[in-house]
């Protein structure tokens, strides 16, 4: 177990080496990051100069590229390229933010999850089971900033026609959203879209895998005998098959993470949630270098992180598979 | 159905509803086949059938997969031919008609925008590109699929290990990161850089499909024999293993078609994509949504648009998955 977790954390270092170089390198080549800088009049050729000797912009790529990772690992992803502030401040604001919105997204669609695909399988070929299956078919063809855009319209035209103001288009809070109870209540009814937009699809998803795996353990022998031996269908429904179906729908939720992160992006700049996608997206329009990659490294770190523990909540809940 | 064998309907469960066992509508002539029906019943005269005859029988079969593959058709014509199908030109200006809702008026059942362009047109253009980009991708990423695939999968080994460690960077990047990036470096623009853009980082799926499919194939014993004949590697690839990996890899491209529609739209969206003047899908919702939410048919029609090619591409994959690659069948009869 020890050597194992030891080999994937070693294993994963190249990958993060050759992908933080990768991107570097794109987003280097991308532009110049000081253009935006330059146009501003009231920066002296001087201070130009002293960012571009500070950053090393004029040597080649693989030069800067060590001097990023130099800066970013002494000095917490040291300082953003188009302006002095340090990285780390902004990145420590937005994280907490993307969590609120994927926690409860992700909770969500595994609730649902789990709940449509048992009841799908325990009554296959029923009216719900064709509802659902038809229900995922159209998740899958939704693009999600569509999915998004549409519920932002409906919920203004609740506004407009009806006077009902039940949820909020954007950003995270509004100006004055109060304190204790009322502030969350205010941070939910500004969440509540956003969340709908990424569990919608991800129920869809894992759904299907729940009612697959569901599937196959209600048609296994020991299903049978649990049945033989009298235990009444409830039991055997809960205590039996749904602990072993549940097995590969951990592992899918784990190894689904970079997908959630990409949705995040998606969401939560349609929405204008001060999150990490939305942080993402404006470094790179920016060309921030420094940004972009300290988007990266937390994300990649965090994507590596998720599968070692699809892997070993795997071998856990699974104790015929063995890990080597 | 007009089929030789008594077979036991099992209902399906992909979504579609039972029918009666009476073929109607186009399908029907194809479906039923007189002369099969009556060798059931005499008994005599056994029909040879080829197994791509076999294949189209299997498709045939999928109601919704036929259905889907004759509208998915049918837009994607629309928008080869949209300087003849379009009632107006894309870009075409008219002040008097701007921001009108859906209307039988000029034909404008899409509603035009802010400044009176119909948007049906924008959209049946949106097609063209969107469908120009996905044939290019569906292209690229079969072939990088299939070489990187085929090669680990024939070799195995120290090569299996490379390229698929090499797959696996590919994939462990979160890929919309990667993308955006790479849109960011290469030049958004004309479609085609786009094309290559999506198409660098969508082969993947297809190259695990295609080495999965080429270990199992390599202990077969034809290519025993093709070795002990004297064939060389690349032409027991070539000739004896890819014909008979030919299902998986169809399945895989129609799948890469819709995917490549989907990315190509949320890059438009993003403002990473194909820029303008050329009307895209993606971009075409990302208008909408900057002309305000009080004209919700410029958001709502390009998107149900790219929803009704994604649910099409994905049952006719469905479709030949079933009549192509038997062994993946989800519905066994």
């Amino acid at each position: 177990m020890g050597t194992f977790i030891l080999r994937r954390i070693l294993y994963s270092i190249p990958v993060l080496i050759a992908t933080s170089f990768i991107i570097f390198t794109f987003v280097s080549l991308a532009g110049d990051p000081l253009g935006q800088l330059k146009l501003n009049p009231y920066l002296s050729e001087e201070t130009l100069q002293n960012k571009i000797e500070e950053k090393h912009l004029d040597k080649p790529i693989p030069v800067r590229y060590l001097y990023w990772v130099k800066e970013a690992s002494t000095d917490k992803f040291g300082t953003s390229l188009s302006s002095d502030q340090p990285i780390w401040p902004d990145l420590k604001r937005v994280i907490p933010h993307t969590l609120e919105l994927l926690i409860p997204a992700l909770l969500l669609s595994v609730l649902f999850a789990v709940g449509i695909g048992l009841y799908s399988a325990i009554r296959q070929y029923s009216v719900f089971d064709y509802g659902a299956t038809t229900f995922s078919f159209l998740a899958y063809a939704v693009p999600v900033f569509w999915l998004a855009l549409m519920l932002q319209i409906l919920a203004t035209q609740l506004v407009v026609k009806w006077n009902v103001r039940l949820f909020y288009t954007s950003g995270l809070s509004s100006t004055d959203p109060g304190g204790g109870l009322q502030f969350v209540l205010d941070r939910a009814q500004h969440l509540a879209l956003p969340i709908i937009t990424i569990a919608v699809i991800s129920i869809a998803t894992y759904s299907r895998y729940m009612r697959a795996s569901m599937l196959e353990v209600v048609n296994s022998d020991y299903t049978r005998t649990a049945r033989a031996k009298g235990l009444s269908e409830r039991q055997v429904t809960t205590k039996h098959a749904m602990r072993n179906a549940l097995i590969p729908l951990v592992t899918v939720v784990a190894l689904d993470f970079g997908t959630l992160i990409a949705g995040a992006v998606v969401t939560e700049s349609i929405f204008q949630l001060d999150g990490m996608g939305y942080y993402f997206i404006q470094s790179l329009q920016r060309l921030d270098t420094y940004a972009v990659m300290a988007w990266l490294m937390i994300v990649a770190v965090m994507v590596i992180v998720f599968n070692l523990i699809a892997d070993l909540a795997y071998g856990w809940l699974d104790p015929r598979i063995r890990l080597g | 159905m007009g089929d030789s064998f008594p077979e036991t309907r099992v209902p399906d469960p992909r979504g579609a509803i039972p029918r009666p066992p009476v073929a109607e509508g186009p399908a029907a002539a194809v479906l039923e086949e007189p002369e099969a029906a009556l060798a059931y019943e005499t008994g005599v005269e056994v029909q040879s059938r080829s197994q791509w005859q076999y294949a189209r029988r299997r498709f045939m079969r999928h109601r919704l997969a036929v259905v889907c593959l004759v509208l998915l058709v049918g837009i994607f014509l629309a928008g080869a031919f949209a300087p003849w199908v379009a009632p107006y030109a894309y870009d075409e200006i008219d002040l008097e008609n701007a921001s009108s809702p859906p209307t039988l008026d000029g034909f404008h059942i899409f509603g035009t925008d802010l400044i009176g362009r119909d948007y049906l047109s924008r959209v049946i253009f949106g097609i063209r590109t969107s469908a120009e980009v996905a044939l290019i991708v569906a292209i690229l990423a079969t072939l990088i699929g299939v070489v990187i695939g085929g090669l680990a999968g024939y070799y195995s080994g120290q090569v299996d290990n490379a390229l698929m460690r090499f797959t696996d960077l590919i994939l462990t990047l979160p890929g919309l990161a990667v993308l955006l990036t790479a849109a960011a470096l290469l030049g958004h623009g004309s479609p085609y850089r786009v094309a290559v853009i999506i198409a660098l980082i969508s082969w993947t799926y297809l190259a695990r499909i295609i080495r999965g499919t080429f270990l199992a194939l390599r202990e077969k014993e034809y290519v025993e024999a093709a070795k002990a004949a004297g064939a060389g590697d690349l032409r027991i690839m070539v000739r004896h293993m890819l014909p008979n990996a030919i299902g998986p890899i169809v399945v895989a491209a129609t799948l890469i078609v819709g995917l490549a529609i989907l990315t190509e739209s949320v890059l438009g969206f993003l403002g990473f994509g194909i820029q303008p003047p050329t009307p895209t899908l993606g971009k075409l919702i990302a208008d909408g949504q900057g002309a305000g939410t009080g004209l919700w048919w410029l958001v709502t029609f390009p998107g149900l648009t790219i929803v009704l090619i994604l649910l099409c591409v994905n049952f006719v994959g469905d479709g030949l998955r079933d009549a192509l690659d038997p062994t993946q069948r989800r519905v066994r009869e």
